[in-house]
């Protein structure tokens, strides 16, 4: 079974296509971060418009890629949410368009479980169960994941999520968008201990995250210090010291009180090599390994929707009705794949 | 007023909406980290909210419902043009509740007139607050 995957929550216009027998077919991604660089965030209207100007060159290009025609696609997938509304919109309704046009079965998505399904397109998937830590840009969710579908919420951030912390850091020290590598590059270069950031919630019980009170440090330092290369440097440091802090705590956390083995990682900021690796040790201490999808499969993609797709549609799960996004949608709402439990009724 | 820490700004937050009109419009000027969402956070307790107030940075709204009213947190910072308003829905919250807007300067003219105008200013580790209460219209 082929299935069309459509990914268009926030930045990133992702289409792929996926086998059931042979995996992933080919992947095309039309990344608006250039564009949004600009005004030094995502702004919605842009990212819905290029969308519509996007994602059916995508589609020929990748259909080209796989060698494949329109009438190959078995069944399409789009990112229902959480995302932007307009961007979603845009997604939803050119699969739904394609599936009514194709005659094959269409479904809305969760972003969030395509994310923490991702590490299955390597060629060493993690076995269920496995304990799954997504952080993005809009996410910060610690997930026990028992099966496709089975998920259980057992922390998220109260306030920030932490790419929006490396992001507002980044900006507050003057880096570029998106501030996540810019911020690890210098970090990398900072003189560690100068200062010491707090490391949010690890004090108290629970697996919640804060990284408000972070970012307020961060303003503080910067406003209390002559801003040369060594203090942002320094500060760098200290804000990517403790994030990674915090994640290590919760997730070591996380794996005693729930005896999981497996970790995933995933989410743009799973792209961050020194969380990579701290993460892989703590992992590690705990008798298991963590898996990452690679680097391409962290921030936004096809793929993953693909994927996640692949594995409800396969079980005879499809939308029908109206076109219907969630620009929020809790990722516990979930449920295992089922015949015509999607979106309805008609 | 002198702001010392996040604890006082929401205790800020709270005496706003101890006298805040049902329909109220709240601009919230500040610049990153000055403290808008901690005041909105000790506002919304206020208003009998119970669970987390999040960023609406990625979001640009989070909407809310407590017995006290609705309430739509925005945070217009990500906003390049003030018709993007429009484009997530502006009309659908004017006068349905109280608004409380971050980076209301993204969309001058578009968004709905301040009732109360905050101004948060970064001194040190405090904060500096500017209260500007406008007559009814």
């Amino acid at each position: 079974m082929i299935i069309l995957g459509l990914e268009t929550t926030c930045d990133e216009t992702g289409i792929a296509l996926h086998d059931a027998a042979a995996g992933l077919l080919a992947h095309r991604l039309f990344s608006q971060v250039k564009l949004h660089a600009e005004y030094g965030g995502v702004v919605p209207e842009l990212a819905s418009r290029d969308h519509i100007r996007r994602i059916l060159p995508l589609v020929e290009q990748t259909l080209a890629e796989a060698e494949l025609q329109p009438c190959d696609i078995d069944g399409v997938a789009y990112a229902r949410g959480p995302g932007l509304a307009g961007a979603l919109l845009a997604g939803a309704a050119v699969a739904k368009g394609l599936a009514w046009a194709l005659d094959r079965p269409v479904l809305g998505v969760h972003h969030m479980e395509a994310h923490l399904l991702a590490p299955m397109l390597e060629a060493d998937p993690p076995a269920f169960p496995f304990l799954a830590l997504l952080v993005s840009g809009g996410h910060t969710l610690l997930v026990e994941v028992a099966g496709v579908g089975r998920y259980h919420v057992l922390g998220e951030s109260l306030d920030d999520a932490a790419g929006e912390a490396f992001d507002k850091t980044a900006k507050l020290l003057g880096l570029p968008y998106p501030g996540g590598p810019a911020l690890e590059k210098l970090a990398a270069v900072g003189e560690p201990g100068r200062w010491v950031f707090p490391r949010p919630m690890v004090d108290r019980p629970g697996l919640d995250f804060s990284f408000s009170g972070l970012k307020t440090a961060v303003v503080n330092a910067v406003h209390n210090t002559t801003l040369d290369e060594a203090a942002r440097a320094a500060i760098a440091r200290a804000f990517q010291d403790a994030v990674v802090d915090t994640f290590a705590i919760k997730v070591k956390r996380a794996l005693v009180q729930t005896g999981l083995k497996r970790l995933v990682v995933a989410g743009g900021v799973g792209a961050n090599t020194v969380l990579r690796e701290r993460l892989q040790a703590v992992a590690g201490a705990a008798g298991g390994r963590a898996y990452y999808p690679r680097l391409a499969f962290c921030t936004d993609n096809g793929a993953m929707i693909a994927y996640a797709g692949q594995q409800r549609l396969s079980m005879g799960e499809q939308d029908v009705g109206e076109v219907e996004v969630r620009p929020r949608w809790p990722l516990g709402e979930l449920a295992a794949p089922l015949a015509n439990a999607g979106l309805g009724p008609v | 007023m002198q702001l010392v820490d996040a604890a006082a700004t929401e205790a800020l937050g709270a005496s706003i909406a101890q006298d805040c009109p049902a329909f109220a419009c709240i601009h919230l000027h500040g610049e990153l980290g000055a403290g808008k969402t901690t005041l909105v956070r000790g506002f919304l307790q206020a208003m009998g909210h119970t669970g987390a107030v999040r960023s609406p940075t990625y979001t640009l709204i989070e909407p809310y419902e407590t017995p006290a009213g609705k309430f739509f947190h925005l945070d217009l910072y990500r906003l390049s043009d003030p018709e993007e308003l429009e484009f997530i829905g502006l009309r659908d919250w004017v006068d349905a509740g109280v608004l409380l807007i971050e980076w209301p300067e993204q969309a001058a003219g578009v968004v709905p007139a301040a009732d109360i105008d905050v101004v948060l200013r970064v001194q040190g580790n405090a904060r500096e607050a500017t209260l500007t209460y406008f007559p009814k219209r």
